[in-house]
């Protein structure tokens, strides 16, 4: 995880973590050329799965240009264009995480290119809703963005940060929905839970917030200790937190995971 | 006791704000009306009160002058 320590990494393996799923994301600054971000793509395929694997996690990541750098449609195009060298990478899962910030009409362009990139080479794909005030309207312009692309099938398609008021848009148009825990600001393992109890967990499920902000490695395991708590079964926790992710993402041929 | 907690925040927060000078911003107008949602004998009140301080509008922005979200929406398309 490029914003995080190794003792994160120490931590999720010591909590029973087996993989690590990381998404291209903003540096925390906007990167100055195409070339800054070859070296990101670079660190993602090939520094993280060795810095993971000394505690025995297994690391898959997403590759994109990040909503949050996408008003630059002409760096954006660039970026894009270098993506398809590093799509048969052993841990590239597909295209994420893509979407929208501030539902921008440059952003909406720059998410119709990478859905275009992720039909064209059959690639999975990852899904970035905006935050706050911005999430209810950037979700439903992602997915009509999504559904008007026939090539796209949604049941490869997670769309994900989301709350109690878009995750009906998410699984109504077929598609998985990710609930991103965070220690503050944002969805809490409280809520989570409370949505796993209304909609069920068929689609659904729930990740942790590990970006340059305040947030937690370990939320899923805190959230599997608070679904403990409140007496769901052993098999509904780990389908929420184990059997889901692994559904969605073995969808990848490279998503492998060594034996237990 | 957990939501007892957090209430009494929402009240200090409140108290707070109303003991500084100068006009509220659209974010407090926001919160306000937020809050009154919990009150609603109404199910879904999470949902609710994310709905009211969301961007009710349709059609993208023009374009992107910031980054980060505050919170609320200012009521005008940005």
């Amino acid at each position: 995880m490029v914003s995080r320590t190794t003792d994160d990494y120490i931590d999720m393996a010591t909590a029973g973590c087996q993989a690590v799923c990381e998404p291209a994301f903003w540096a925390g600054f906007d990167r100055s050329s195409a070339k800054g971000f070859y070296d990101y793509f670079c660190q993602l395929t090939e520094h993280e799965p060795k810095r993971a694997a000394k505690f025995g996690l297994s690391h898959f990541t997403w590759l994109c240009i990040n909503p949050k750098e996408s008003e630059d449609v002409k760096l954006a195009e660039e970026v894009i264009a270098i993506i398809p060298k590093f799509l048969d990478r052993p841990n590239v899962l597909g295209i994420g995480e893509i979407g929208l910030n501030k539902n921008s009409r440059n952003e909406l362009k720059v998410l119709e290119l990478h859905v275009d990139l992720a039909a064209r080479t059959n690639q999975m794909i990852l899904v970035h809703t905006p935050h706050l005030e911005d999430k209810l309207k950037g979700t439903r312009l992602i997915v009509d963005v999504l559904k008007s692309d026939k090539r796209i099938q949604p049941e490869r398609v997670i769309i994900d940060h989301v709350e109690e008021h878009t995750i009906e848009v998410a699984l109504d148009a077929g598609f998985w929905a990710g609930m991103t825990l965070y220690p503050e600001s944002k969805c809490t393992a409280a809520r989570a839970i409370d949505m796993i109890e209304i909609y069920g967990g068929e689609r659904l499920w729930m990740n942790s917030a590990c970006d340059w902000g305040i947030s937690v490695p370990l939320a899923v395991p805190y959230a599997a200790l608070e679904m403990k708590r409140r007496g769901h079964a052993p098999e509904v926790i780990d389908r929420m937190v184990y059997q889901n992710p692994v559904r969605f993402m073995s969808q990848s041929p490279k998503f492998k995971l060594p034996k237990a | 006791m957990e939501a007892r907690a957090k209430l009494i925040d929402l009240g200090a927060f409140i108290d707070r704000v109303e003991r500084a000078t100068g006009q509220e911003d659209f974010r407090m107008a926001a919160f306000r009306a937020a809050l009154a949602e919990l009150d609603k004998q109404q199910p879904q009140k999470a949902r609710n009160v994310l709905l009211a301080l969301s961007d009710p509008t349709t059609e993208p922005i023009p374009a992107a002058t910031t980054k980060a979200a505050c919170g609320a929406w200012p009521g005008k398309p940005a």
